[in-house]
């Protein structure tokens, strides 16, 4: 309480400066310098961020105030947070030889490169997720994806992975890796894909 | 063949619960810890619980870290969200289907720093991700961003 005081006293004497009691923002590029979009909402101000290091600042009277950080701005301020942010989820995707239940050779490989993922990572959590192509509707393609996720799950759980760390999901149709027609049988597109956490 | 009918009730009861008990354990684990440096800790109904790499988040639960602590959380949409010291970072909704991507995901941040990663919920649908503060709401529409919420 007394702070807030303090600080209504500050703002008082500094005659309106800016004072600390203040949200920041600062849109990022992400690691493909591609940059997204945030919209701050305050209670009498707007402002769309949407371009790298665009920030902006709520000010004592409920608006917002468009600006650009600096990358030492952003370091100084951010440094801890950027610091403790976790690794990066990684992608693995794997094939079965059509008409069993063996992976193919590459993707013999592809487990390798996960299970050498997971030794890298403290604790890790995976999410086996299962694919289809585009052939049949939603609700079979859903539980067939499924079912396929659920098989990995019990054949790395077999490899020694905890299965209180998979977690399951079938993505049905919803995801093709080759986007085709309707209909279309395309192998590439079931299968089934692992992140790792 | 009244006792009868209430035994079968009770039977159905109990399998009712043994099979609901482990699907509620998983569907509650919405995020995991994977960064954890200093003092850091997890508020969930009125307790304190230490917070470790690997220690399961719930949707309401509240991230606190002292002036050396800093936290960073892998979410099951493979959102990324860490925090720097002195924060206090609420998750006060948390939902994501698997299948369609469909989600929400709002998270106040009380006082400190954070990072965001924006994961598969805010991809799927724009304005299903939302972080607020004591002073203002955040539209997230991707990617990646920053938040200092002074109090």
């Amino acid at each position: 309480m007394h702070r807030h005081y303090a600080a209504l006293i500050a703002s008082m004497v500094l005659g309106g400066c800016a004072t600390s009691n203040q949200d920041f923002i600062v849109l990022l590029p992400d690691k493909e310098g591609k940059v997204g979009t945030v919209v701050v909402q305050s209670q009498k101000g707007k402002a769309v961020l949407n371009t790298a290091y665009a920030a902006a600042r709520t000010t004592p009277d409920g608006g917002v105030q468009r600006s650009t950080a600096s990358q030492s701005e952003v370091k100084d301020v951010f440094a801890s947070a950027l610091a403790a942010q976790p690794s990066r989820p990684m992608s693995f995707i794997l094939y079965f030889e059509s008409g069993n239940d063996e992976f193919t050779e590459e993707s013999k490989q592809e487990v390798k490169r996960l299970l050498a993922e997971m030794a890298r990572r403290q604790a890790p959590d995976i999410t086996v997720i299962g694919h289809t192509d585009l052939v049949g509707p939603n609700p079979s393609n859903d539980a067939l994806s499924l079912q396929r996720a659920e098989r990995v799950k019990s054949i790395l759980a077999g490899m020694g992975i905890p299965a209180e760390r998979i977690l399951t999901a079938g993505r049905g149709r919803r995801e093709p890796l080759i986007p085709t027609a309707e209909g279309i049988p395309e192998p590439r597109n079931r299968r089934v894909e692992i992140n790792v956490r | 063949m009244q006792s009868t009918r209430f035994i079968v009730i009770r039977w159905f009861l109990v399998a009712f619960a043994c099979s609901i008990a482990p699907i509620a354990g998983w569907a509650s684990d919405i995020a995991q810890f994977r960064v954890t440096k200093g003092s850091v800790y997890l508020e969930r109904g009125g307790q304190r619980l230490p917070a470790r790499v690997g220690t399961h988040l719930q949707a309401t639960d509240t991230v606190v870290t002292g002036a050396d602590g800093s936290a960073g959380i892998a979410f099951i949409d493979n959102s990324l969200l860490s925090v720097g010291p002195n924060s206090v970072l609420a998750i006060e909704r948390y939902a994501f289907n698997s299948t369609t991507h469909e989600g929400a995901f709002e998270s106040s941040l009380r006082r400190g720093t954070l990072s965001v990663v924006s994961g598969k919920i805010a991809k799927q649908s724009p304005d299903a991700m939302k972080v607020k503060t004591p002073s203002s709401v955040l539209g997230v529409r991707g990617t990646e961003f920053l938040v200092r919420s002074t109090d």
